[in-house]
Formats: C-alpha cells, sequence, structure tokens
C-alpha cells in the first residue's frame, strides 16, 4: 500500500494536467485567430474608394481624408488625471465621455481595436498626431471619407457609414470602424468602389513596441485601389427632377429605352447628400431616419408602390390585341361608366360614345376597357385560366416582379392571377365582373414608379426592354451582361402601332393636350391613383396621387418616363406637368414651356401633406385650392446672388 | 572480464533516453524563447541559447563522471557531501549575491551557481543514508525528529535566503518517509491541515468550522470499534478550528503582499472588479500571459520559433520557470501532452527501479529522486497553467539554467549509478 501512494499521485496529477491542457487549448482554447492576437499588431492601409462619374463625365463623388482615433481597450495604461485631461481636451471630449467610450469598446472587445473619436478634424489631427505616442492603447486611423461635388442625387449616391456588428459577423473583412456603403450605388456597388484594404502584421513584444513584421511580411497584402465608377444618371436632368420635385412628395424615374439605363431618379423630399459626411453624420442621419411624415430616406421612385390608374390601360388595349379579343377598330359605348345588366361597375367621364381604340386611350375611356378586359379573360372558359393569361402578358412588361436590377431597393409591385383570387374568392366563385377594376389600373394591381417608366420604355421599343439599371462603366470592367440583353414581352410589334397612336392622341387632343412641347411628339398617359390613411382608427380618403408615363420621341424614343405626385389629384396636374418639361430639358437641353415650369415651380403641396396630421377634419380632391409660393428657382437664385 | 565490463555498464537506457529527449526538447523550448528575431549561430555565447549548449555539453562530463565512480562512494560519502552543501549554503550569507532579492547565488567572474540546486540531491544523499542505517526505524519519535532535522537545515537556510520556492521542494520528501513506514496519521493530519487551510481562506471560518464537524461527526459513527472518547473528538474539532484561524491570522499579517497576492489570485479571493483590473497588469500579468500563450497554441501549436507572444516574450521569466509556456504554445496540446507524459513515465520508471534495488539506501535514494522530480514537475506545470497559486521553481531539464540543469543531472545519474549496480549488492 505504502509503494502506491506517490505511484497514484504521480498518475492522478499527469491526468489533471493532461485535463487542465485540454481545457485551455482545445474546449476552452478558442480558434486561433492572428485578428484577435494581441502579440501581432495588424495596421491597415485603406486604397481609396472609387469615383462616381455621371453619364456626360463629370465627376460627382470623390474623397477626402479623414483621421479616426482608435482605441484596443486591454493596452490602455492608466493615465494621471493630468495626462487624462490634455488627452481629452485634445480629443475635445469630456472626462465622462473619456469613460463611457472606453466602457463602450471594452464592451465590444478588450482586444480589438474600436473607434474612440471618429472623423478628426484636419487641424485636430495635426495637433494630435505630434503626442499620440504618449497614449499607450490608442492610435490614429487614416481612412478616406466621401466628399461630394455635387448637392444633388443624395438617393442615388447614397452615403458610406461605420459597420456595424451584424454586419462584421456576416463579412468578416470589415472591422469595427471600417466605412461601407449604406444606400444608393454605394450599397450596390460597394465591392467595387470600396478596393481591398492592405494589411501588415507586426510583430510586438510586451511592451508594446514593434519588433519587426511577422513572419518576415509573408502575410502581408498591399491595398487594391477601389474601381472608379461611371452611373447612367444624366447629373443635369437629375438636378432638374429635383427642382421640380421640391414642395412635393413623389418620385421620377427616366429610362432611356434604347439601353434601359436610368437617366434620372429623383425622389422627393430629398437632401444634400453631403450632410450625411463628417462627425455630424449620426445625427443628420437619426434626424432624416426619424422622420417618419416625410420620410425622406424613402426612395419613393423605386419604393412607391400603388395602382398605377389609367396608364396600365394600355397593358390591357395590347393584351386585348394580342389574344385577338379586339380590333383597333372595335368600338364600345360609354354612358359615363360600364353597366352590367343595370348595375353600374364603373364610372367614367364625360366623352364622346361609343369610342374606338384610339379614343379610349385618348379620352381614359374606363367603359371602353372594362369591355376589352373582360373579354380578354372570358376567352377562357375558365376564369382563372384567363387572369393567368393576362398576368403572363402583364409580367412580360416587367410589372409584378422585382427588376432585378442593381439598385439597393426596390418593390414587386403586383399583377393578381388566377391563383390569386382563388384564394379570395375560392375556387372558381368568381368571374370576370368581379375583378373589373384591373381594367382600368384600380384594383389588385399595383406598380411602382421605375416599373411604369419600364413599361413607358418597352411600349416605346414596341415590344421589348432592357432591365433598367444605373451602372454605365467599370474602369476596367465590364456590366454585368444582364443589362445588355434584350427582354422581349409577349406582344407582338404590330401591336404597338394603334396602342402608341392612341397614346400619341393624349397629347394631341386627350387628356394632356395642354402639355404638348413644341418640335417633340410625346406620347404619354395620364393616371391618377385613389389612396387612403389610417387617421384616428378609421380608414380616410386622402386627394388622389398624380401619375404620368410618357415617352418621346413617338419613333425611336430617347426618354421614357414615369413621374408620380403624392396628393397630387389628376394625372395632368402636377405629374404630366412635370413629365413634358422633364423631356424637354433632356431632348432639347432647354425649356421653352417655361409656363409650365413656371406653375411648377410656384404651386406647392405642403398644405396638402399637413391635412391628415393636422387632426382638424378636411376636404379632398376637387374640393380643395392649391397653395401658391413663390417661384423657387428664383428664389434660390436670389439667394445666390446674394452671396456673391 | 567480458562479463563484467557488460556488468558494469548495465544502466538503464529508458530512463536515460527520457532525460535525454526532456533535456533536447527543453533546449529547443528555450531556444524558442530567447531567441531576438533571427538565429545567426546556436553558439552565440550572448544568448541565452548559447550557454544553455554549453551548459548541456558540460552535462555530458558530468554524467560521464558520476557513472565512472564506484557506487558505493556516494553511500559511503554521502555525510560528508551534505555537510558540503549546507557549507555552501551557509557561505553564502558571507559571499553570496543578491539576484532579484533573493541571496541564492554565488558570483564567480561572470558565471553564477545556485547551491541550493545542489542541496537537493546531497539531502536526498543523507536522507537515504540515515534511513538505510539498520539502527533507524521510522515508526519511532526519535528518528523521525531526527530524519526531518536533516531535511529542515538545508530548508531553513534556503528559506531565509529569501527562496521560498525552493524550500518548498523538501516538502517532497514526505513521499520517502511515508514510504518508508512513516505512521499514517501524518497523511492523514498532512492532507486535512491543507483542505482546512483552503477552505478557510476561501471560505471563511464559519464554513471550514461546519466542513469540519461534519467529517468529525461521520468518522465518529463510521468507527464503531476502538472508538475515542466524544471529548477528544470536540477537542479536535476545537484544534481543527484553532488551525484554520491561524491559517487567516497568517495569511494576512504573516506573509508577504506578493505571497498574499500569488493566493488570493488562486483562490480567486478578489472580488473587486476595478482591483482585478490593477493585478490583471501587475501580479496576475505572468499568469495571464502564460495562460493565453498556452491557449493560443491550440492543438498542435503554431510551430517551431512561430509563437507569436513567445516571440514577442509577453511571458515574463519565459526561458526559465514559465519555459512550459513556450511548449503550450508553439507545440500545442499534442506536444505539451508529450512533455507531461515524459515527465509521469520518467517519474514511474524511477519509482519502479527504486523497489527493485536490494539496498535500502538505494531505493530510499531513488524514491528521493523521483519525489523531488515529481514536486518540480507538479508545482511548476501547475503554476504556468494557473492550477496551483505561484511558486517560482524551474522545470527539471527544461529550464534554463546551469545549477538547475547540473543539480538535477547528479541527481538522476547518481541513482542510475546505484541501479547499475544492483547486482553486485547483497
Amino acid at each position: 500500500m505504502r509503494k502506491l501512494l506517490l505511484l497514484t499521485t504521480v498518475i492522478l496529477v499527469g491526468l489533471i494536467f493532461i485535463a487542465r491542457l485540454f481545457y485551455l487549448q482545445i474546449y476552452g482554447g478558442y480558434e486561433y485567430d492572428i485578428f484577435e492576437d494581441s502579440a501581432i499588431k495588424k495596421e491597415y492601409t485603406y486604397p481609396k474608394r472609387g469615383y462616381v462619374y455621371d453619364r456626360n463625365g463629370k465627376l460627382l463623388v470623390a474623397n477626402q481624408p479623414s483621421y479616426d482615433v482608435m482605441v484596443i481597450p486591454r493596452e490602455v495604461e492608466p493615465m494621471d488625471s493630468l495626462e487624462l485631461v490634455e488627452f481629452c481636451n485634445l480629443l475635445k471630449i469630456t472626462r465622462e465621455d473619456y469613460d463611457k467610450k472606453l466602457e463602450r469598446a471594452k464592451n465590444y472587445s478588450p482586444r480589438l481595436p474600436s473607434p474612440f473619436v471618429p472623423q478628426l478634424s484636419k487641424s485636430d489631427y495635426a495637433v494630435l498626431q505630434e503626442k499620440m505616442r504618449k497614449y499607450v492603447g490608442f492610435y490614429i486611423q487614416k481612412r478616406s471619407l466621401r466628399s461630394y461635388q455635387t448637392t444633388i442625387g443624395a438617393n442615388v449616391l447614397g452615403d458610406i457609414g461605420e459597420v456595424n456588428r451584424r454586419i462584421i459577423e456576416k463579412q468578416p473583412y470589415y472591422k469595427l470602424g471600417d466605412l461601407i456603403g449604406k444606400q444608393g450605388v454605394e450599397q450596390s456597388y460597394e465591392e467595387i468602389l470600396r478596393g481591398t484594404k492592405g494589411i501588415k502584421f507586426i510583430q510586438k513584444d510586451r511592451f508594446n513596441k514593434n519588433i519587426g513584421p511577422f513572419q518576415e511580411g509573408k502575410l502581408d497584402t498591399l491595398p487594391v485601389p477601389g474601381k472608379d465608377i461611371t452611373i447612367t444618371i444624366d447629373s443635369e436632368l437629375q438636378a432638374y427632377g429635383e427642382l421640380l420635385m421640391q414642395h412635393k412628395r413623389g418620385g421620377i424615374v427616366a429610362i432611356e429605352p434604347s439601353s434601359g439605363e436610368i437617366l434620372a431618379m429623383v425622389t422627393g423630399p430629398s437632401y444634400n447628400p453631403n450632410i450625411l459626411v463628417g462627425r455630424n453624420r449620426s445625427k443628420n442621419y437619426t434626424k432624416l431616419h426619424y422622420d417618419s411624415i416625410a420620410k425622406p430616406l424613402f426612395d419613393r421612385g423605386l419604393l412607391a408602390q400603388y395602382p398605377p390608374g389609367s396608364p396600365f390601360k394600355v397593358i390591357n388595349a395590347l393584351i386585348g390585341l394580342q389574344e385577338g379579343v379586339v380590333d383597333e377598330h372595335d368600338t364600345f359605348s360609354c354612358r359615363m361608366g360600364y353597366y352590367y345588366g343595370s348595375r353600374k361597375l364603373t364610372g367614367c367621364h364625360h366623352h364622346r360614345s361609343p369610342v374606338d381604340m384610339n379614343m379610349g386611350i385618348a379620352q381614359s375611356c374606363n367603359a371602353y376597357f372594362v369591355n376589352v378586359y373582360r373579354r380578354i379573360i372570358d376567352k377562357y372558359d375558365d376564369a382563372g385560366d384567363g387572369m393567368n393569361k393576362w398576368a403572363a402578358h402583364a409580367k412580360s412588361f416587367g410589372l409584378g416582379d422585382f427588376l432585378n436590377n442593381d439598385l439597393s431597393v426596390g418593390r414587386p409591385g403586383r399583377i393578381p392571377d388566377g391563383d390569386y383570387y382563388d384564394r379570395a374568392y375560392g375556387d372558381n366563385r368568381w368571374g370576370s365582373t368581379y375583378i373589373v377594376s384591373n381594367a382600368i389600373g384600380q384594383g389588385e394591381v399595383e406598380a411602382t414608379p421605375i416599373q411604369l417608366a419600364n413599361m413607358a420604355a418597352a411600349i416605346g421599343n414596341r415590344g421589348y426592354y432592357y432591365t433598367p439599371h444605373i451602372i454605365k462603366n467599370i474602369e476596367g470592367d465590364t456590366i454585368p451582361s444582364n443589362f445588355t440583353t434584350p427582354k422581349y414581352t409577349t406582344i407582338d410589334r404590330q401591336h404597338f402601332e394603334p396602342v402608341i397612336e392612341g397614346m400619341f392622341d393624349v397629347y394631341n387632343d386627350g387628356t394632356a393636350k395642354a402639355l404638348k412641347v413644341e418640335g417633340i411628339e410625346i406620347c404619354g398617359k395620364t393616371g391618377t391613383a385613389e389612396n387612403f390613411a389610417i387617421i384616428d382608427g378609421k380608414k380616410t380618403q386622402l386627394t388622389d396621387h398624380s401619375i404620368f408615363v410618357a415617352f418621346a420621341p413617338k419613333d425611336n424614343p430617347k426618354i421614357a418616363i414615369a413621374v408620380f405626385v403624392e396628393n397630387g389629384y389628376w394625372g395632368s396636374r402636377f405629374a404630366g406637368r412635370m413629365a413634358s418639361l422633364m423631356i424637354e430639358k433632356y431632348i432639347k437641353g432647354k425649356i421653352t414651356r417655361t409656363d409650365l415650369e413656371n406653375w411648377i415651380l410656384t404651386h406647392s403641396l405642403e398644405n396638402e401633406y399637413a391635412k391628415p396630421h393636422s387632426g382638424e377634419p378636411f376636404k379632398i380632391n376637387g374640393e380643395t385650392t392649391l397653395q401658391v409660393i413663390d417661384n423657387y428657382a428664383i428664389k434660390l437664385e436670389d439667394q445666390e446672388n446674394l452671396k456673391q | 572480464m567480458l562479463r563484467e565490463n557488460q556488468r558494469r555498464f548495465k544502466f538503464d537506457w529508458i530512463t536515460i533516453i527520457l532525460f535525454l529527449l526532456l533535456v533536447g526538447f527543453g533546449y529547443i523550448n528555450i531556444l524558442s524563447a530567447s531567441h531576438d528575431g533571427e538565429v545567426t549561430s546556436y553558439f552565440n555565447m550572448t544568448e541565452l541559447y548559447g550557454k544553455q549548449l554549453v551548459f548541456i555539453g558540460l552535462t555530458f562530463v558530468i554524467i560521464v563522471l558520476i557513472l565512472s565512480l564506484e557506487a558505493k562512494f556516494y553511500e559511503r560519502f554521502s555525510s560528508i557531501i551534505y555537510l558540503a552543501a549546507i557549507l555552501l549554503l551557509v557561505g553564502l550569507f558571507i559571499f553570496g549575491k543578491d539576484v532579484n532579492g533573493a541571496r541564492s547565488w554565488y558570483g564567480i567572474g561572470s558565471m553564477t551557481i545556485q547551491p541550493s540546486e545542489f542541496a537537493k540531491f546531497a539531502t536526498a544523499l543523507a536522507v537515504a543514508k540515515y534511513i538505510s542505517d539498520l539502527q533507524t526505524n521510522m515508526k519511532t519519535l526519535k528518528d523521525q525528529i531526527r530524519v526531518a532535522a536533516i531535511i529542515f537545515i538545508p530548508a531553513l537556510l534556503i528559506l531565509l535566503q529569501n527562496d521560498a520556492g525552493s524550500t518548498i521542494v523538501y516538502a517532497a520528501f514526505f513521499f520517502v518517509f511515508y514510504r518508508e513506514g512513516l505512521q499514517q496519521i501524518y497523511l492523514i493530519v498532512a492532507l486535512s491541515l491543507i483542505i482546512l487551510a483552503v477552505l478557510s481562506l476561501k471560505f471563511g471560518i464559519a464554513i471550514t468550522a461546519i466542513v469540519a464537524a461534519i467529517a468529525l461527526t461521520v468518522r465518529y459513527f463510521i468507527r464503531k470499534k476502538k472508538r475515542a472518547s466524544k471529548l477528544q473528538y470536540v477537542l479536535v474539532l476545537f484544534v481543527a478550528v484553532g488551525f484554520a484561524y491561524g491559517v487567516k491570522l497568517f495569511y494576512k499579517h504573516g506573509l508577504q503582499t506578493h505571497q498574499q497576492n500569488r493566493i488570493s489570485l488562486w483562490l480567486r479571493l478578489e472580488k473587486d472588479p476595478a482591483k482585478l483590473e490593477r493585478m490583471r497588469k501587475s501580479e496576475a500579468y505572468n499568469l495571464i500571459q502564460s495562460e493565453e500563450a498556452i491557449s493560443s497554441g491550440g492543438l498542435t501549436g503554431k510551430g517551431f520559433l512561430q509563437g507569436t507572444r513567445t516571440t514577442g516574450k509577453f511571458v515574463p521569466e519565459q526561458e526559465t520557470d514559465y519555459i512550459f509556456s513556450t511548449v503550450g504554445e508553439e507545440w500545442g496540446f499534442a506536444g505539451s501532452s508529450i512533455v507531461v507524459f515524459l515527465f509521469v513515465f520518467l517519474i514511474i520508471r524511477i519509482l519502479y527501479l527504486a523497489e527493485a534495488q536490494k539496498s535500502q539506501f538505494s531505493r530510499v535514494y531513488g524514491y528521493g529522486v523521483a519525489s523531488i522530480l515529481f514536486i518540480h514537475f507538479t508545482i511548476n506545470i501547475g503554476m504556468v497553467m494557473g492550477l496551483i497559486p505561484t511558486v517560482g521553481i524551474p522545470l527539471p531539464f527544461f529550464s534554463y539554467g546551469g545549477s538547475g540543469l547540473w543539480g538535477f543531472t547528479i541527481l538522476l545519474f547518481i541513482f542510475v549509478k546505484l541501479d547499475s549496480n544492483k547486482i553486485n549488492e547483497w
């Protein structure tokens, strides 16, 4: 027995040691990560972020240097109070801020760097740089911030901001304090613009002194600069669109039909992209983000999904022709609406009757399109089959689904099919009369402005479109082939001419004849969208949204456009005027219809937008009066003059 | 004649190979822990690894010397060797040189010699000699006191030189005494005292008293025969509580601050986060760095000369007491386990050989060797991995330093020599 004491103790100790080693190195031992190793200093070199140019080569976004004070909490050495006060003064923060920031950094990770004071001014940097070596655990990281060469296009260009922890977890390339594209092209072309940062691994000793490159620099990499990109936006047209959108809410999307390139993508209200650069970024961003009434961060050109109203009628005309249920000469009578038996299914406004296709489009006759639509659906024995066929045609125009393009946000819109109504009403328990609203673009059909602009482009092209996109050129690279391949609609080319003639007549003697522009053959279609808001728990109707869809010139169109103005009432009132002006601006480069321009710039919808929030009962549509203001552009010019 | 020769060289090669493996692997790790960026020459005498290579070379001279002496020499001259070692320790008070607050070095030119490293084998020889005397009976109090004196004299001298770590090593002889007949009650008392001390520091007097009372009650009811009186049990309880209280007092007033801190860290007594944060940078710094270096090694380690913490010299004293953290970082779980295994194997091998000795002197000495290696191994690796409080003693054959390496080599090879002679013992 006595022989066994030391023997068993030795074996026991051996086992305990192996267990402890197992616990330290395998069980508790984190996977070795050089980025977490405090013995190795990681020095990043951030590459130049790619510039952004507009389609005419005008520089929109460049860079400016920025300096962040970073901290690695566990390496911070306690300072005496005098040193601490001096350090805080240099950083322009208070003692409490210092403790709070250090605590926050420690909570994130004691061994990884966190930004301590981001984006120093140049003068602060100059002073601090000299003394930085005194403050162990802190260092200055140079980065590059954006410098906007323009005041427009905030929604198009987007911005860059610090990565959050969720992004870091998903994409380990990013470290805390790194910048990433947050909206617009900065987001969708992040990887191309940002390049790849370079990294140097440096072996440190325990006094935090560099003692040489780690593994002779085998793992070090050089930064790869970001590539410049050219976007399809015409910055002058974009600026003009934003000017027209002042004091209104809505969106404008203009596309070049022959390529699918987005010429302008306006949303109102907007903001100056420069406010999201520098130390005030988070303050300003928060302000924009929490403005739940005007929603300046909500890109209405891409996200405002509403029943499109009358512009959708032309799709029904095309489907009718393709399905052979109507030809351009067939006429239908309209008795101020469409009657099913003695029941009026839809109203209409006053115009001549009966109407053929051309008149139907030009006068936007509801009855005509209900007839056409019912013929399409009823061509098939089962209404579901008819609806499916109809939906397939409509979707071939890029409606009812995501466009699958290079914009950071988007919405699918909605084109209902047979299944949709089977779910709503029950299988075979509905027929064409249930769903006539779709004939006139109301009811279940929904689309966004960019989808409508693309629809206009497809019509202008007589049956095909290119996916609307924002990228025109990437330095040393090609743009995705998806954007250079035409997408064909299910409508044969010959069916487009009568419809286009009808849209042309909208301008000649139809609902937009007051908006004609000398020397440009514009084809368009007005629209209005009823809309509702919940006020005090009650569904309340607001003034209609004003919608206009157009392309020009009639043959070989150069521009297709959709304009959407919230609560602008009828289509040609706001949206139509703005569409005509945008087309003239793009094609002629100058404005001859100064009367239209002046009207837009002197009419505001701010009062209209205030109504639902006033708490008072209010009137809508025809019972309201428009708010007239000073000419916005002239006012701007005056301000510029005063400055000089 | 041939047979004579064969007998003379019948050394235990397993022990020798284990020794060579440990020294060789130790040198590799000293190289890692002490190099500055690039290794230009292995014989660079300005670098620690260059010096260690010389120490290792001299070790072989010592081995040849030890093995060529007559086996009987060690038994015959054990008293003189012991006295010489004691004199060397005493001499330190006059001629010694202070290093890091401990007066345990002789300076000869640029060389330094640490006599406490040689006192270990000398004491082991003396203990073996005394116990193997026919007159000695370890069960008698008289012999217990005398043999205790043999170890207390060097232990006390070393303690007075402010080298508490090396003093603890002499506790190793408890295993020897126990093997040679010391009563079991000593073992029980020793274990009880350790448990009482830890309980009292960690949980306080009240809980310690309750635990002691429960343990005694259980023992009272299990032991139905030959049961001592209740009064004696109460007396023992009182002594136990008194001891617990004494430990507390000693911890607070008897220990130096750095010793207090080491125990406080080990038992996680400090709860104040601000103070803990400060300790991370001072008292606990070594331990935290060492544990992190070991943890970062993972399964297979970062590779020879690739340890980032070793290269950056994050662990102070890494080439000496903290050498095992280099193994942990560069060779990982695999390498560290092998080192633990080699030590366990070596100690068991010595125990096995000791039990096979025909002379009591050789057996007791062998036990002494195994016990001393065991205590070094346990305290050093346990400390580096944070299992026991920080105690500064080297890892045999691994840690940098001539005195240590030679001391352990002499200790081991005297036994190898004794073992090789067992055929001639009658």
